[in-house]
Parts: C-alpha cells; sequence; structure tokens
C-alpha cells in the first residue's frame, strides 16, 4: 500500500548530530522500532538551520515532526540552534528533545530554560541506546500529539 | 527522591484516576492539585494557603479550566523566568489542531489527549510516569 494515508503517516525525524557512530546507532534503531519514520541527519547545527529553513541544498527538506538535538555540535553549538528554533515563529512548534551525553545540571537547566521540550541522556552503550529510541518512539511518536504539519509549511 | 507533581484538572473523577494510576506506578509521587487556573497559579507563586508549596518538578495542566484558562496558565508558567523550566505537560480531552498548535506555540512540553477508556488512561499516566519521571533529565530546583 502506497496510496496517500500511508504517506501521511509518515513521521519526519530531523536528528542533529555530528558523531558518525551515533547517527548510525540512531538511525538503525529507528528503522528496528518504527518503519514509518523517515530521519533526516545534519551533522552540524549550521545545516540543521538551513534545513528548518530550507536553505541551500535543502530546498526541498521537508518540515519535521520532531528534532533530536545533540548539545555538543560543530560549526553552531546545539544550544544555539536551540534558541534560534525555539525563537522562531514558524518553528517553535516543532518539539525538539535535547539528546546529549552531558550530565551536568547547567545543561539540563539551560536546555529547559531555552525551550527545550525534554531532555534525555544519551546513553554510552548500544543496547541502551536502542532501548532510549524506543522510549522516543513509544511516548512521543505514539502517545503525545504533534503538530500537523500545516498547508503551505 | 519524591517527584512533586502538579495536577491542574476540575473534574474531580480525572483528579481521582490520575491520582489512583499515578499509585500504582511503584515510584514515589507526591500529587498536589489545583481545581483551578487562579489555584494553580497560587500554588506556583505560594500565595495565600500555599506559602509553604513545593516547587513541582512536573505539571499536568488542564486546558479547559475554571476561573484562568489553561491555556493563559501555561503562558504565565512560560513567561516566568524562575517558572518556566518545569516540564509543562498538556492532558486534555481536546483533540482539536487548533489547541494543540497554539499550545505548543506556548512552549507547552507536550500534548496529550485524555481518552475515554479507562484503562487507557491509567495506561497514559503509567506511560507519562515512566517517561517523565524516570527516563528525562528534569531540571535541578533552583537554589533558594
Amino acid at each position: 500500500m502506497n496510496g496517500i494515508g500511508d504517506e501521511a503517516k509518515t513521521v519526519e525525524v530531523l536528528l542533529v548530530e555530528d558523531n558518525p557512530g551515533d547517527a548510525r546507532l540512531a538511525r538503525e534503531s529507528f528503522r528496528d522500532v518504527n518503519e514509518s519514520i523517515r530521519l533526516h541527519l545534519a551533522s552540524d547545527g549550521l545545516e540543521a538551520m538551513a534545513f528548518l529553513r530550507r536553505q541551500g541544498a535543502h530546498i526541498r527538506a521537508r518540515r519535521p515532526d520532531i528534532i533530536l538535538l545533540d548539545l555538543n555540535l560543530p560549526k553552531m553549538d546545539g544550544r544555539e540552534v536551540l534558541a534560534q528554533i525555539k525563537g522562531d515563529e514558524s518553528l517553535k512548534m516543532i518539539p525538539t528533545i535535547v539528546l546529549s551525553s552531558s550530565e551536568s545540571d547547567a545543561d539540563v537547566s539551560i536546555s529547559y530554560q531555552l525551550g527545550a521540550n525534554c531532555y534525555l541522556r544519551k546513553p554510552a552503550h548500544w543496547d541502551a541506546f536502542n532501548d532510549l529510541v524506543n522510549d522516543i518512539n513509544n511516548f512521543w511518536l505514539t502517545k503525545a500529539k504533534l503538530q500537523r504539519q500545516m498547508p503551505g509549511q | 527522591m519524591t517527584k512533586q507533581v502538579l495536577l491542574v484538572e476540575d473534574s474531580p473523577g480525572d483528579v481521582r484516576l490520575t491520582r489512583e494510576a499515578f499509585r500504582d506506578v511503584g515510584m514515589s509521587v507526591h500529587l498536589h492539585v489545583a481545581n483551578d487556573g487562579v489555584d494553580a497559579m497560587a500554588f506556583l507563586n505560594r500565595e495565600g494557603g500555599h506559602a509553604d508549596a513545593p516547587r513541582p518538578d512536573f505539571i499536568l495542566l488542564d486546558l479547559n479550566l475554571p476561573k484562568m484558562d489553561g491555556r493563559q496558565v501555561l503562558a504565565r508558567i512560560k513567561n516566568d523566568e524562575g517558572l518556566r523550566t518545569i516540564p509543562t505537560v498538556i492532558l486534555t480531552t481536546s483533540e482539536a489542531e487548533s489547541d494543540v498548535a497554539s499550545s505548543y506555540q506556548l512552549q507547552a512540553n507536550c500534548y496529550l489527549t485524555k481518552p475515554v477508556q479507562l484503562e487507557e488512561f491509567e495506561g497514559l499516566v503509567k506511560s507519562i510516569s515512566d517517561f517523565w519521571l524516570r527516563k528525562v533529565r528534569l531540571p535541578r530546583k533552583p537554589q533558594s
């Protein structure tokens, strides 16, 4: 079945992650838990903003339903990406989940201050990483109601 | 450590269901209830009878409330430097796209619809506590 209804059910996820190993783990884990997810990868903060604003090579980029954002990124820091998303009237409604290996209370606090929808710690081990992707899928992509893409967006 | 949860809900039935579901999740949750928006803000600002209220770790907020609407409560929380870091999750019967959009616009941390079926409601409260109170890193309380 490849009808219009199926296309509408595709969940667009933007992962902002500079570590190729973590990006690959995330891609494989998401593929295992939910085949309707389309994962887009931006490997630095500038690329993430270009994707979200459909600039340069990203002119046809889909608006993500949800964003997974690492904090420590090259070119533009994840905190700055978060501030730009949450300061932009047309992007701020996209749930943005910080996914970071940082355990610092300051990073948790500043993320919520900047408008992160939630903060999850990125685990070091593969098994735990798989569990985390499962948790994100079960809660954010199953239970939570996300803002539907409006015509023209 | 006991998690302090503020439930802002005017329906006594939903309050009771939520309380029972939290009791069954097997973790230490202290559920505080505000029955309208004005009471919720008094609790958060420690006014009136709420002088000794703890700062909640997590807020569950209905949208349709007497005295002060949930949207207004949300806007006040998210515009307050001291309160805005508290994760505030909308739990409402409304499935209207406009409510979803305006809640995220006002910086709700998440939007959930209340299931009508009792068992599903219990399941949702379990998911909330498992995800938000166990998996998510919540902000530490600011030193006061």
